[in-house]
């Protein structure tokens, strides 16, 4: 604080009477009432908090005795304050506290002469003193930023699915091509990688077609035959955000992705019809091996999940 | 006692001169200028409820089979971080409240922040010599968003945990060097090795707070220092501050109204129920529930990224998600930047680089007032946005036409409001006494059948700003005179 103080013993005594002094209320008495009663309401409600803790620890009544205790004992003290107290209006003056033209010059001066003083002379220190804390300070960047977790890589390209992995449930039960009705949906992973994030892929039965059935018709170019009797599986991680994309509408065929509404177009290989998501979703091409269970002919053709940088 | 106790402190550290100035200063009366007081009060209770919390609070993603009280969950396989959170809204007494007066003081903190900036920034009290503490007060608003956010995400809920999943991608969006900060902050790729509860733990405990206060006091010390603005009145100057002391008046009032905020947060805490995890489930990366939403202060990023098309660009041998970054990491960028730098774009458009203490009344620079009408117009829209499944829901409407009319708004409308806001400033400042308090015209008939008028009494807040006002006197060097005649004691600071 540079300011003087504004009051001193220099000020002629203010009169009692002074209006400054008085009370803001027009009655003062009612409003000592008021506010005693309301600080008795608090008390009482800061009583009632402690019967509640110990008897019933219910959180509508912690709540409620706390609030309305806070509630009174703040109001008594703001009426106390505002109705009873001197509001003045009191004045305060203000000082410039920007210091002088000359006292600016003297700082800039002693900055830059004292400085250029001592470097100048000792170029070779303040080198190396800069050479030193620059050093310092790349290589405490290693510690605070490299130790923090493995470089990308190629993990953002890869998934565990591999050629022959096996379909698998959240609980590890391998996935047999007679699970699901046409319809149903089912999340699945690859055997060992329940759980994974980016493993998780939709199994979807668009149709209840046999062995012997030709493939679902897809209208994707090149993947007709990565369903096999009316299965198909995509990667659930959003292209838009990675969210699961969870919910499957089978009338339109369609699944949507509940976080920003993005709609992918079952039948055309999951591509995006709607919303923020700029990719389709990657296809799982499965097929199902002599035991009947459901297995992937091969590993996710491209990254899955949202775009990167690394991405080509 | 006091004599002697203060006697003692300032033959050590000089107190009593500062100290006098301190308990003199002078605070100018408007309810507008409680608004950051609202702030300050909620992060008091933030701080005292999060210690709280963070005794019973584990911040662990072990997993573990969850035995407390909540029958729905017995066996479940949940991380520790969940298990503890929701142990302690149920299992730890009077825990459920702390922890809900917790989220809605956090909601509140900003949305104080927010209201409060809206006053400074309406009123100009942001100009010179105040453009460094306005820029901490924007500091503040961005750390208490990001550490709102570490702390939803603290129970690894399904709701919040879907919350780190997008912060996850809106990281790796980023040109260049995305993937390798979402990897360093995860300890891998997503949902990392385990590392982002303790981490987000510790920066939400520890690191964002100590920051916050210490911008705060910085804040209020700025505040001391550089004295309060004040509108425009009788005897209110560039050169004065005219109000009521901070001692014994202004103490009572804010300690008061510390009490009463208080009180709504705990009142709300008690009767209305926030974050209920224990309805969400353990967050898995590979589930989700409809209706997804942030908290309302993430409500914006989320409606910007909702109404994006999806424009991704793929050339030059990598993929640009600018689907994602440009809402999510170039818009809230350029936001917070015009915020930081107003003050500067203002002095250089009106070259007016004068000291400012004095307060304007925002119909009086309607630029300024449309600017920040405009800029409120575009946020509310985008945080809007962020409801299009509910609305579609709601009123049988098709998610396309939802999303195309708030693509459409939120251009559309920050404009007219724009427009609008500065016809209705221009239109004020025309009006004589708009704003003022009236006093009435009382008609009266004389027994002659005259008809005679006259103003009411002044409304007793108005009257009494009529009073010159003056130094704070010196209580204490009055007393024995008046003692002595005994006039008017009774009446001295009830």
């Amino acid at each position: 604080m540079t300011d003087e103080p504004t009051a001193g013993p220099s000020l002629a005594p203010v009169s009692l009477d002074d209006p400054h002094l008085q009370p803001y209320a027009k009655h003062p008495e009612r409003v000592q009432v008021l506010a005693a009663l309301s600080m008795i309401v608090g008390f009482l409600g800061f009583i009632g908090f402690g019967v509640a803790y110990w008897v019933s620890d219910q959180n509508q009544w912690l709540g409620a005795t706390l609030g309305v205790g806070l509630l009174g004992l703040g109001a008594g003290v703001i009426a106390w304050g505002k109705y009873l107290m001197a509001q003045g209006p009191f004045v305060e003056e203000r000082h410039d506290f920007h210091s002088t033209e000359a006292e600016r010059s003297a700082m800039t001066a002693a900055i830059v002469e004292r400085g250029g003083m001592v470097v100048q002379r000792r170029k070779v220190l303040g080198g190396l003193a800069a050479l030193g804390a620059g050093t310092l300070g790349v290589v405490l960047a290693f510690p605070v930023i490299r130790s923090l977790g493995p470089k990308p890589g190629t993990t953002l390209f890869q998934t565990n699915w591999k050629k022959n992995s096996l379909l698998v449930t959240t609980e590890g039960r391998p996935v047999l091509a007679s699970d699901l009705d046409t319809g149903g949906v089912l999340t699945v992973f690859p055997q060992g990688f329940e759980g994974s994030s980016p493993d998780q892929t939709i199994l979807i039965r668009l149709a209840q077609l046999g062995p012997e059935d030709p493939p679902f018709p897809l209208s994707a170019p090149g993947r007709t035959d990565w369903g096999v009797q009316g299965y198909v599986a995509y990667s659930k991680m959003c292209t838009h955000l990675g969210c699961p994309v969870g919910l499957y509408q089978e009338q339109d065929q369609v699944l949507v992705c509940p976080c920003h509404q993005s709609i992918f177009n079952v039948l055309a290989g999951a591509v995006p019809e709607f919303g923020p998501a700029p990719r389709p979703l990657p296809q799982l091409p499965l097929k199902v091996d002599a035991a009947g269970y459901l297995r992937s002919q091969a590993g996710y053709d491209q990254p899955v999940g949202p775009g990167f940088w690394e991405r080509p | 006692m006091i004599d002697s106790s203060l006697r003692w402190v300032d033959d050590r550290l000089g107190v009593a001169k500062g100290g006098r100035t301190f308990l003199d200063k002078v605070f100018p009366d408007h309810w507008s200028f409680m608004l950051g007081e609202i702030a300050l009060y909620s992060f008091v209770v933030l701080l005292g409820t999060g210690v709280f919390l963070s005794l019973y609070y584990i911040p662990s993603a072990h997993e573990i089979i969850y035995h407390g009280s909540y029958l729905p969950l017995r066996g479940q396989k949940v991380s520790e971080a969940y298990a503890s959170t929701v142990g302690l809204s149920f299992d730890v007494k009077s825990g459920l409240l702390m922890r809900q007066a917790h989220h809605w003081a956090a909601d509140i903190f900003l949305g104080s922040i927010a209201v409060h900036m809206a006053r400074v920034f309406f009123t100009g009290a942001f100009r010179k010599p105040r453009e460094l503490n306005w820029i901490v007060g924007v500091t503040m608003l961005i750390l208490g968003i990001v550490n709102g956010f570490l702390g939803y995400s603290l129970p690894d809920d399904l709701v919040s945990g879907t919350g780190i999943r997008i912060a996850y991608s809106i990281i790796e969006s980023i040109p260049l060097v995305g993937s390798y900060i979402a990897f360093f902050l995860f300890g891998g790729n997503y949902p990392g090795n385990g590392v982002i509860i303790p981490r987000f733990f510790i920066l939400h405990v520890l690191i964002v707070p100590a920051i916050i206060v210490g911008l705060l006091a910085a804040h209020l010390g700025l505040l001391v220092k550089q004295k309060h603005t004040q509108f425009r009145g009788r005897g209110r100057t560039e050169h004065n501050v005219v109000g009521s002391p901070m001692f014994p008046t202004f103490m009572a009032k804010t300690t008061g109204f510390l009490f009463m905020t208080t009180a709504v947060i705990f009142l709300l805490a008690g009767f209305a129920q926030i974050n209920p995890i224990w309805q969400f489930g353990q967050y898995q990366p590979y589930q989700i529930s409809y209706a997804v939403q942030p908290d309302w202060y993430m409500g914006w990023l989320d409606g910007a990224l909702r109404i994006m098309p999806s424009w991704e660009f793929v050339g030059f041998g990598h993929t640009w998600p600018l689907e994602v970054f440009l809402p999510a990491v170039l818009f809230p960028g350029i936001i917070f930047n015009i915020f930081i730098a107003w003050p500067f774009i203002e002095a250089r458009h009106t070259k007016d680089l004068a000291y400012h203490n004095l307060l304007d009344r925002p119909r009086d620079r309607p630029k300024r007032t449309a600017a920040g009408a405009m800029m409120l117009a575009l946020l509310f829209m985008v945080f809007c946005a962020s409801s299009t499944d509910v609305l579609a829901n709601f009123f049988q409407i098709e998610l396309n036409y939802v999303l195309w009319f708030f693509r459409i708004v939120v251009v559309v409308v920050p404009i007219l409001t724009y427009f609008v806001t500065y016809k209705i400033c221009q239109e004020m400042r025309h009006a004589e006494g708009v704003g003022k308090r009236k006093r009435a015209n009382v008609v009266v008939r004389t027994e002659t059948g005259e008809y005679e008028t006259y103003e009411s009494e002044a409304r007793p807040g108005d009257g009494h700003e009529e009073i010159e006002a003056v130094p704070v006197p010196t209580f204490i060097d009055m007393v024995p005179a008046e003692l002595a005649t005994g006039a008017g004691v009774r009446r001295v600071m009830r």
